[in-house]
């Protein structure tokens, strides 16, 4: 382990921005697309649901 | 021998999908944990770059997955035309956006590392051109798929257009070593072996198969969506416990 601290930790040598910049739009972006798959399948199954009543 | 034809019809995919999603997403989670784990902690300090480096346990994995996910879409696509099926259309389909937004990650977590490495956000490189045709070439998948309204044609649209657009990805693999060019060779090829410490090899390697398990999680679940969508009007779709349960 290369970190004495959280502080060294979140700073990443000088390369904080671009690190963090890096991990922290691709987590984002994971977690978000499967939400909008979800609001998509949902919408579908309404529609049917509608068509159906 | 499994009936593979079976499978290939959306009524039979679509619970058997619903049984795997779950297991790829524990799949996805527990390797996503460990490869973030040797990412940031078991991974030393590189000799060169610093700490600045470690965008390489997304970087390349991103950048696998954008050319994979092209390659399985072109196969699919193949099939579709060969054996006209429904599911194939609907698995590309499925798999673009996710395709689409590894490119844009690839170019995007690339943008940030060659900012402080190289001293440019971007360079119109072959290695780093090519990428984002791959990028555009997502897009226009996409964008025709949108405006045709007939699924089928659709399809065949598409299948067309993903099969063209496939003689990208060897370019974009082989570019670093076609041209000269600022982006750096391959650290892992299946000819030699890997130029880098095997810690970092072993975190990406890891992140890379978090990142095939979200995939598979993904489109799965956006496959199922579009068989809904598609197959609203008939007595499988009608019949199921997701539709029925909440009305």
């Amino acid at each position: 382990m290369q970190w004495n601290n959280a502080s060294e930790f979140f700073a990443m040598g000088g390369y904080g921005f671009y690190v963090w910049g890096s991990f922290g739009l691709c987590t984002l972006a994971m977690i978000a697309e499967p939400l909008l798959v979800c609001q998509r399948r949902k919408r579908a199954i309404k529609q049917i649901q509608n068509q159906l009543n | 021998m499994i009936n593979w034809f079976k499978y290939s019809a959306p009524s039979t995919f679509y619970p058997l999908a619903g049984k795997l999603i779950p297991v790829f997403w524990t799949l996805a989670a527990l390797l996503g944990a460990i490869g973030l784990y040797i990412s940031f902690f078991v991974a030393p300090t590189d000799a060169q770059q610093g700490e600045g480096y470690r965008i390489i346990f997304i970087h390349v994995p991103a950048s696998w997955m954008s050319m994979f996910i092209y390659c399985i879409m072109a196969f699919w696509s193949l099939l579709g035309l060969t054996f006209n099926t429904r599911l194939s259309g609907m698995m590309t389909r499925a798999l673009a956006p996710t395709g689409a937004l590894f490119a844009f990650l690839s170019l995007w977590t690339g943008a940030l590392w060659g900012k402080p490495m190289w001293g440019a956000w971007w360079v119109w490189d072959a290695r780093l051109t090519s990428e984002l045709i791959l990028f555009f070439l997502y897009i226009g998948f996409m964008a025709l798929q949108a405006a045709i309204d007939d699924p089928r044609r659709a399809d065949r649209a598409g299948a067309l257009l993903s099969l063209v657009g496939v003689v990208n990805v060897p370019i974009i693999y082989f570019s670093v070593k076609w041209w000269n060019t600022l982006h750096q060779g391959a650290s892992v090829s299946l000819t030699k072996s890997p130029s880098m410490a095997t810690t970092m090899l072993w975190g990406m390697l890891t992140m890379a198969l978090a990142f095939w398990a979200y995939t598979i999680a993904v489109a799965l679940m956006r496959a199922r969506t579009i068989m809904l969508e598609r197959e609203g009007n008939t007595e499988w779709v009608q019949h199921l416990p997701d539709v029925k349960e909440a009305a």
